[in-house]
């Protein structure tokens, strides 16, 4: 059926009806961020515009007056880091090893990564706070130990995209080609299922970065500084440079999920790499 | 898996292959191979049970006690006081019209996309779009309405000095529960067409031929048949959106800073300060009372996804 056929009999929107459609709301949508990129050029309460605040940020001082915020910077990252860490080395080798040798249990690891959606994390938090007393115990009370939690956070999102990877490659038929040509168990993992599950495990990590980057109500709640925190706390006396943060943190967002769609969208490419 | 295939070495051969080959020594008794292979899902089950299971426990179970540690459903028939059902009714109201607003307007966009190229410039652009905004959420959702509805806003004042409109006539709205609806609605709708789209794509083409082919009107083909087929998914992506609402915190910590309105920023209270209404551990048996409508909806969720994924090929 060609598309102006669908069109006439009422199956999909004409070419005006679409762009207007999209066109209103995607300008509504904007509004929001052209109102944050405003709001960073304002001059106070004065109603001219400067570019001191952005000025500022790059000054000499910036790393004195904004140490604060760098610091939580530096703690939101490490945090990403070590999630990523988890996801890559709790996580994967458990799906890969139920997804070949338990099948059966497919369906348990599936229902334990997508409670916390149901268990979110202002629920998830109430709990947290005992364990963490005693993780700060053994662990001290560095930043870094939030990412435990993270881990938790990231689940439904890090095992949709190693599974739908998983699923799109033959893992049986890979592993048992490579048993026969005389591959151990660790060779074929490293050797032959992670290259093949290079998109799958990259959009994993992508995403959950993005999630530690945004994540304030552990973080808030357990007392802790991260990105999130302290863009809330630097608000109140600087909220140009609050809102600069957001819109550099919003940029980063929309580039790793890019990223992402991109990895999604890609056919896989057989040619040599 | 290969030792399941594999053939079963002779009975004399094994101790002279597993003497020259310790690996085939080892592959040979499969149970210990097995028992190998489970202690492989160790790691994983011992973290999820120290920073999921046992948070979700803990959570639940402080509610049934009281401070000195006693057994006590004080807490939860605390749940039944007026200011604590003012809090859930708050959040079921602005849970439920954002996810109607989220959803409806989803839902258009969704099919205003209907007919474009999976893979095409335009469809990579709008998902990508709605996997950013609906993942953000939080402190920066506060700034940008701040930044456009606050009482400096740039919406605000365009409104205010050009068309003389006072958005803030009644008092400033936007650090109580009705500010919440405009930032929440705009995570709600990329969700809406990140939720419905595939449902919205998996229409047949064929099926609107069909009916055109028997004289069926436009409408005809979207009231009999394109509505029904639709109707579990929008319903399912209408109670995903519900939750996701119902459960969100950052942005409602970010713009109410006073009052505890819908029960996450009543949970925060709780913490916080450790004497909400008299009550110690009432963190415990709100974050129950939420797990309970967080539960019911996703049971009702998971249903519909089944029911839509009928017509999903």
């Amino acid at each position: 059926m060609s598309a102006n056929q669908a069109v006439r009999i009422g199956a999909e929107p004409s070419p005006l009806v679409r762009r207007l459609i999209l066109g209103i709301i995607g300008a509504i949508f904007l509004i929001p961020v052209i109102a944050m990129i405003e709001f960073t050029f304002r001059n106070g309460l004065a109603g001219d515009y400067t570019t001191s605040h952005w000025a500022g940020l790059f000054s000499e001082d910036s790393a004195r007056t904004y140490r604060g915020l760098y610091q939580a910077i530096g703690n939101s990252l490490v945090l990403a880091a070590v999630t990523v860490g988890i996801v890559l080395v709790l996580l994967l080798p458990t799906m890969v090893l139920v997804h070949m040798q338990f099948p059966r249990l497919k369906r348990t690891l599936e229902f334990i990564c997508i409670i916390p959606i149901t268990v979110p994390a202002i629920v998830l938090v109430v709990g947290l706070a005992p364990v963490y007393s005693v993780v700060v115990q053994v662990l001290g009370g560095s930043t870094w130990t939030l990412a435990f939690a993270y881990g938790i956070t990231v689940l439904p999102y890090a095992y949709r995209a190693i599974q739908g990877n998983l699923d799109a490659i033959p893992v049986k038929t890979l592993s048992e080609a490579a048993s026969t040509l005389g591959a151990g168990w660790m060779t074929v993992l490293w050797q032959v299922l992670l290259p093949n599950l290079r998109r799958g495990v990259l959009a994993a990590s992508f995403i959950s970065i993005a999630v530690v980057l945004g994540e304030f109500t552990i973080a808030s709640l357990l007392n802790r500084r991260n990105l999130q925190t302290a863009l809330l706390q630097v608000s109140q006396s600087d909220p140009w440079v609050a809102v600069i943060f957001a819109l550099a943190a919003l940029a980063l967002a929309f580039v790793l999920l890019l990223i992402i769609g991109r990895l999604g969208s890609a056919t896989p490419s057989r040619r040599k790499s | 898996m290969s030792l399941a295939t594999a053939p079963a070495p002779e009975q004399d051969g094994v101790e002279l292959t597993a003497r020259h080959h310790p690996r085939v020594a080892l592959a040979k008794p499969s149970n210990r191979r097995r028992r190998l292979a489970y202690a492989g899902l160790t790691p994983f089950a011992v973290y999820v049970l120290i920073f999921l299971a046992l948070p979700t426990v803990l959570a639940v179970v402080t509610g049934f006690f009281s401070d000195d540690g006693s057994l006590t459903f004080e807490n939860i028939t605390g749940l039944f006081t007026p200011t604590i059902l003012a809090t859930f009714g708050g959040s079921f109201w602005l849970s439920g019209i954002t996810a109607v607003i989220g959803a409806v307007v989803g839902a258009l966009i969704c099919y205003a996309m209907l007919g474009t190229k999976v893979g095409g410039l335009l469809r990579t652009i709008i998902e990508s779009a709605a996997s950013v905004l609906a993942q953000f959420g939080g402190v920066m959702l506060a700034f940008a309405f701040i930044a456009t509805i606050g009482v400096q806003g740039l919406i605000t004042v365009i409104l205010r000095d050009s068309f003389g409109i006072d958005i803030f006539a009644d008092g400033v709205w936007l650090y109580q529960v009705p500010g919440l609806i405009l930032p929440y609605v705009y995570f709600q709708v990329p969700l809406m067409v990140i939720t419905f789209l595939p449902a919205l794509t998996a229409l047949r083409p064929q099926w609107a031929e069909a009916s055109a082919t028997l004289g069926g009107t436009r409408f005809a083909y979207w009231r009999h048949i394109a509505a029904p087929v639709l109707a579990p998914a929008f319903l399912g992506s209408l109670l995903l959106l519900f939750a996701n609402a119902f459960s969100s915190f950052a942005t409602a910590a970010a713009l109410i800073s006073q009052g505890s309105q819908i029960v996450p920023l009543q949970i925060r209270s709780a913490l916080v300060s450790e004497t909400v209404l008299g009550r110690e551990n009432m963190a415990g048996a709100l974050a129950l009372g939420m797990i309970v409508v967080m539960v019911v909806v996703m049971w009702a969720y998971s249903v519909l996804q089944a029911r839509t994924s009928r017509w999903q090929k």
